[in-house]
């Protein structure tokens, strides 16, 4: 009947207890679309709405008339940039609406250009239109030059939006991935029953720290293998460092997922409160945009955020090749988020 | 086996806000016993096995179970206890077979996860997930996982609820050999004939205090026919049914 056998490591219950974590998660479509699908569907879309499309060439528009003739042949002989014809009114037309940044128009004894002084390439479009004009007019430059071109990977969108979709994600499946577990198991009245088995309870919280582990491994991968491979996006760090930052970034998640959801009851509930806490970090973390259009006097607290401090510290690595010690102080923020939620949550538990 | 009663209980005390859950109640139930709580819904019963199982603490009182104490040595009570609960729900998305295993890696001595499935027969379903199952398969799922722990006492709060006519008899039968093995029962109901197959002893709980206690057939033989309201058809034997009628009275509870 019963037995004392000597146990398999698969008999263990912190292994069969992050083994039962992993099945419920994969066996509920919605929860790996979301982390999985969703971050790589998004990285794409930001990636082709941002991509390079070469330099881009100024767009000259030149109002025809008799006199105008030579000027566009100046124009149309540049390659820095395209000369398109209109009439008067579809001359103003395409200014207003952007589609030429200058127009060109010829007067008695020379050119005159229209363009608002505000638009950045407006002023830029001139001295192009003018240049070329000039040149094809007989001016020659006195100076000798010579260019050379650089064309760097890391500085484009799609650069600085994979590490930040990374950063979202481990939030997302950190806080989510962990909140609704426990409520779910604590509003059905499954954590009191565990409560009464020999369960130890540091091992079921450790079963979900390291269920996250095996999505982690899984989750990183995929959205950094699709950026690497697909957009290039540089991965100039030490993947040993870059490793490090994402373990410390997902356990200070999970941390805050723990607290979250360490008193409430029902999943109305716990949404209620993870938005509370994730919104305000999508907005001001530098996911989408860089954390530095906010104010100063806010920037400290910006700073004291985990998911500014993972960011920060995955594009240093990605981006710039920083190491660990590099990262210091964002991986400082991570652990004492990490610390200060793990103690908290396990103060205020609520096991039954 | 150490002498002494399974479970103990002295003047337990629970009070939620000012509802008085358990008030003043004494139990004791001898090892190997079946041991039957009755009464109206709300009397208190899930509140008092719920201590008894340490799943909640009592205002005042005394609990022991198989001579333990909850306060001292909670871990090897937790090794020695079989429990189901009024209203768990097993995780959904795992099959029988990986619910009973996880719950099996919790003991130190247990039975293999095929026995217990065969015990309540689930055999069929042993790879079906949870939540395909139906909430009779669900409550025998419930009581395999408070088997596979190989306890030497069995909480079991309205183990029955819900179940067909031949679950009802299937589980009947493994209690009654849980109990021939020398092991200890106390379950809760709301089926009368079901007390009186089952249960060797009952305590009939009203507001919290236990109102009578008795063996079985004793308690039956106790009921005064003539006192029973009318109309109740005369008859010549009381049935469990009577004695709870007598005793709670007639109205509905709905508090
Ligand atoms: N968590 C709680 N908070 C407040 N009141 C509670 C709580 N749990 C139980 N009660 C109250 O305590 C009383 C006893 O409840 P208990 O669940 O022990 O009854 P019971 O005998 O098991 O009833 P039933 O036969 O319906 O299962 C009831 O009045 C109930 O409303
Ligand atoms: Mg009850």
């Amino acid at each position: 009947m019963s037995e004392t056998e000597r146990r398999t490591l698969t008999d263990h219950p912190l292994f069969q207890m992050t083994l039962c974590r992993f099945l419920g998660f994969i066996r509920e479509p919605e929860a790996v679309f979301w982390t999985f699908v969703f971050p790589i569907l998004m990285a794409a879309g930001l990636g082709l709405a941002f991509r390079q499309r070469g330099p881009d060439k100024p767009h000259i528009g030149v109002v025809t008339s008799a006199s105008s003739a030579s000027a566009l042949v100046s124009l149309k002989k540049d390659t820095t940039l395209v000369a398109e014809t209109y009439d008067d009114s579809s001359g103003a037309k395409a200014l207003r609406t952007g589609k030429v940044a200058v127009l060109v128009e010829s007067i008695a004894g020379g050119v005159h250009y229209v363009y608002d002084p505000a638009r950045g390439d407006a002023a830029t479009a001139r001295l192009f239109a003018n240049r070329a004009i000039q040149t094809g007019g007989g001016a020659v430059e006195t100076i000798a030059t010579t260019d050379s071109y650089v064309s760097e990977k890391g500085s484009r969108y799609i650069d600085f939006v994979v590490p930040g979709l990374l950063g979202m994600n481990l939030m997302g499946s950190g806080i989510w991935g962990l909140g609704f577990a426990i409520v779910t198991a604590r509003n059905q009245k499954l954590l009191k029953r565990y409560m009464a088995t020999p369960m130890k309870r540091s091992q079921y919280l450790l079963s979900f720290l390291l269920s996250r582990l095996v999505f982690l491994v899984l989750e990183v991968l995929t959205l950094l293998l699709f950026g690497h491979y697909v957009f290039g996006v540089p991965l100039r760090g030490s993947l040993l460092a870059l490793s490090a930052i994402c373990l410390v970034a997902s356990f200070s998640f999970s941390a805050l997922g723990l607290l979250v959801s360490s008193r409430a009851t029902t999943t109305e509930g716990v949404s209620g409160l993870m938005n509370f806490i994730m919104l305000p970090m999508w907005i001001l973390s530098g996911v989408f945009f860089s954390s530095a259009n906010f104010p100063s006097v806010v920037q400290p607290f910006i700073k004291a955020l985990p998911l500014t401090a993972a960011n920060d510290a995955l594009r240093a690595n990605m981006l710039e090749g920083a190491s660990v010690a590099g990262v210091a102080p964002q991986i400082l923020v991570l652990v004492l988020w990490m610390t200060v939620s793990f103690g908290v949550a396990l103060k205020i538990f609520r096991w039954r | 086996m150490t002498e002494g009663p399974a479970l103990l209980v002295r003047d337990l005390r629970k009070a939620y806000g000012d509802i008085l859950a358990v008030d003043g109640l004494n139990l004791e139930v001898a090892r190997g016993e079946c041991f039957g709580l009755l009464g109206p819904n709300g009397a208190g019963k899930t509140t008092t096995i719920e201590i008894c199982e340490g799943l909640l603490s009592a205002d005042s009182g005394r609990v022991e179970v198989l001579g333990l104490d909850w306060d001292k040595e909670p871990q090897k009570l937790k090794e020695r206890l079989g429990v189901q609960l009024q209203d768990t729900k097993l995780a959904e998305k795992l099959t029988v077979a990986e619910t009973l295993r996880m719950f099996r890696s919790f003991y130190r001595e247990r039975k293999t996860v095929d026995e217990v499935i065969a015990l309540v027969e689930l055999g069929e379903k042993r790879d079906a997930r949870v939540g395909n199952l139906s909430g009779g398969q669900k409550q025998r799922l419930a009581i395999a996982c408070a088997l596979v722990g190989d306890p030497e006492i069995l909480f079991l709060d309205e183990p029955t609820t819900g179940l067909d006519p031949q679950s009802r008899r299937s589980l009947w039968d493994l209690i009654t050999r849980f109990r021939e093995s020398g092991r200890t029962i106390v379950l809760t109901t709301h089926y009368m004939d079901e007390a009186e197959k089952l249960c060797d002893r009952i305590a009939i709980v009203d507001h919290g205090k236990v109102i009578a206690e008795g063996r079985t057939n004793e308690l039956i033989d106790s009921v005064d026919l003539s006192h029973l309201p009318a109309p109740e058809p005369r008859r010549t034997s009381a049935t469990l049914e009577d004695v709870f009628v007598s005793l709670t009275g007639r109205t509905l509870r709905d508090e």
